[in-house]
């Protein structure tokens, strides 16, 4: 085990910094260099010595000299003075924009997966045990309507329909946790439950495939025919069995569920990282960008990591491969 | 019913894609109706000129904010835009980035996964780390990232999705490729001297085409949706151009309380195609590759 927690964790390695390598290598090597286009941004009135703007913006961005020098700087700050760089249009330091809008995005994803994983299991299993039936059929096709349905577009029409029929719209205030949590959790359910139906969709369809494997073991057929109730057979026998491959799911779900937050946060006018990417995608503010991406990589490298320790751990087989 | 059992029998040697397509509509009803259904909508998107009855920019004067009427059937917008031309245009933004988007990954796809494949060693174990790398960015972030750098424009967002679909795609292709390369019509092609490229072209690209056809089929849904949610957050295609989902935002949040229909049909249009798209992949999907089902997503 603890060798392949160490193999994992050192092919994680060259991962990570291939992932800093693309964004920096994105802002110089992409046609229509990044730092000109924020130079023609920053001088509207032409005034201004382009020259000195110039190099005063690579200088800021971290951008001055060959890419390998921008690279090993950009590392050298983040390991030694856990530096993200400062953001050119906003103010203040990335690190401090991140850490001020983590918990949103957070509490929003934790929330949206938990609604997906009570809803997505349940019916994923019922398909895989009733398989071809109405029922299966009903199930596979709401997951794929799930799937197809943008959440923005659910997201304005929960604004619209419920104020058109009853006058009621839902909450927008943004309230922390500790001040109120209960209206805290109201104000996060419905931006959790329409995240977390898009990732139902997907859920339910792994689920039943896994399930769908399960079901045809030697053990399950054991199990149906020393007399053996379908509840006992299906909950003991085939459900526990079921569930290992399914915690990959839930790594599969993070990047969705980041995703998802960015246009949920945009429509609930949650203060999280989503629209701290979006707003600074919108204005180019580099080194925010720059941040964000980088903090989502490293969440989702973790993630992956997690599941695939956890799923060595729950099941020896791969352990040994 | 025997007649036609032989008449079908008789066709499947003639004509292999006039088999499967009846194959298709036999077994696969809810399929075929998809397929229809996005056929429609290309067709929509491809004469949206001469079907429209305004053009999509056409601003009519006092008649803003107006429901359906029989004069503008889907109503028009805040600056008197006949919301049901601009519908019709969406389409054709929609289709060319889930059409255009599919062929680049396409390609993509195939000119990292083939090699990748067949090769194997150190050029597979560095192109791989490269293609983990990628598939830690999260989809719409990398995407955002993008755009950011280059600019927003229809056509950058098409190459864009093209590109980093094609990259998580090329993953497929390899491990398709690596399936198809034990078999022994590879090997001897190799033993009597073909080239290396006529290889991969002749025999291993008609072999892993029906894969192909099933990840376009999967990954188009998925493109047409981020191009609706890039420019949605005001990152895609810039307006007036009337994307579906860049109709979602401004103005159809602003009103959406005095002109709900403003954000109804953009969104209804867009669900239809998105799960059309879907459940034809799922069909294909079903007939082509039996081992590949339900696997949703780019891992």
């Amino acid at each position: 085990m603890r060798t392949y927690i160490l193999r994992r964790l050192v092919l994680a390695i060259p991962t990570m910094l291939i992932v800093v390598f693309l964004t920096i290598a994105s802002l110089r090597l992409i046609p229509g260099d990044a730092v000109d286009v924020l130079v023609g941004q920053m001088d509207l009135s032409g005034k201004e010595n382009r020259e000195e703007l110039r190099a005063r913006l690579e200088k800021e961005l971290g951008l001055d000299g060959p890419i390998y020098v921008q690279y090993f700087r950009w590392w050298r700050d983040l390991l030694t003075k856990g530096d993200l760089g400062n953001s050119i249009f906003i103010g203040g330091p990335v690190k401090d924009h991140i850490i001020q809008r983590l918990p949103v995005t957070l509490e929003l994803g934790v929330l949206a997966l938990i609604v997906a994983l009570l809803i997505s299991f349940p019916v994923g299993i019922f398909s895989a045990i009733r398989q071809d039936t109405v029922g299966d059929y009903v199930a596979r096709s709401i997951a794929i309507l799930l799937i197809s349905v943008p959440s923005f577009w659910i997201g304005i029409m929960v604004f619209v329909f419920p104020s058109l029929w009853w006058g009621w719209s839902p909450p927008i205030v943004n309230i922390s946790f500790m001040e109120d949590p209960w209206a805290n959790l109201k104000m996060y359910i419905l931006p959790a439950v329409i995240l977390g139906m898009a990732i139902n969709g997907v859920n339910m369809r792994l689920t039943r495939t896994m399930m769908l494997e399960v079901v045809r073991e030697d053990y399950i057929r054991t199990a149906y025919s020393k007399g053996l109730k379908e509840r006992v057979v299906v909950l003991r026998h085939a459900v526990k069995n079921a569930l290992i491959p399914v915690i990959t799911v839930i790594g599969l779900n993070v990047p969705i569920v980041i995703g998802g937050s960015v246009i949920i946060e945009q429509i609930f006018l949650l203060p999280g990282m989503g629209r701290l990417a979006v707003e600074a995608a919108l204005i180019r503010d580099f080194p925010v960008i720059i941040g964000v991406t980088f903090v989502f990589s490293l969440f989702v490298l973790i993630i992956i990591l997690i599941t695939d320790l956890s799923y060595a751990w729950l099941d020896p087989r791969i352990r040994y491969r | 019913m025997s007649t036609t059992g032989v008449a079908t029998l008789a066709r499947k040697r003639q004509n292999p894609v006039v088999d499967f397509v009846s194959r298709l509509v036999r077994t696969k009803p809810l399929g075929t109706a998809s397929a229809v259904i996005v056929l429609v909508f290309f067709c929509v998107g491809v004469f949206a000129d001469v079907l429209a009855p305004h053009d999509f920019n056409e601003q009519f004067r006092g008649v803003y904010l107006q429901p359906p009427s029989a004069e503008h059937w889907f109503g028009t917008d805040n600056i008197g835009r006949d919301m049901f031309s601009r519908i019709l245009y969406g389409a054709r933004i929609s289709m060319l980035v889930g059409v255009v988007g599919s062929a680049v990954s396409l390609v993509v796809s195939c000119l990292i996964g083939l090699p990748s494949g067949y090769f194997g060693g150190k050029f597979d174990l560095v192109t791989q780390r490269f293609i983990d790398a990628w598939l830690v960015f999260p989809d719409l972030i990398l995407l955002i990232l993008l755009v950011a750098v280059v600019g927003p424009s229809l056509w950058t967002i098409v190459f864009i999705l093209g590109l980093q679909y094609g990259l998580g795609g090329s993953r497929s292709v390899r491990g398709a490729v690596i399936g198809i390369r034990q078999n022994a019509y590879i090997e001897s092609a190799q033993a009597v001297g073909v080239p290396t490229w006529r290889i991969l072209v002749r025999h291993m690209l008609p072999n892993v085409a029906p894969f192909l056809l099933v990840l376009v089929t999967t990954r188009m849904p998925g493109m047409m949706l981020a191009e609706a949610g890039l420019s949605f957050l005001g990152l895609g295609v810039p307006p007036p151009a009337p994307s579906w989902g860049g109709m979602l935002s401004g103005a159809a949040i602003n009103y959406m309380y005095a002109a709900p229909y403003l954000a109804i049909w953009p969104g209804m249009a867009l669900s239809v195609v998105v799960y059309s798209t879907n459940m034809f992949g799922d069909a294909l999907r079903d007939l082509l590759d039996p081992r590949l089902r339900g696997q949703v997503g780019r891992f």
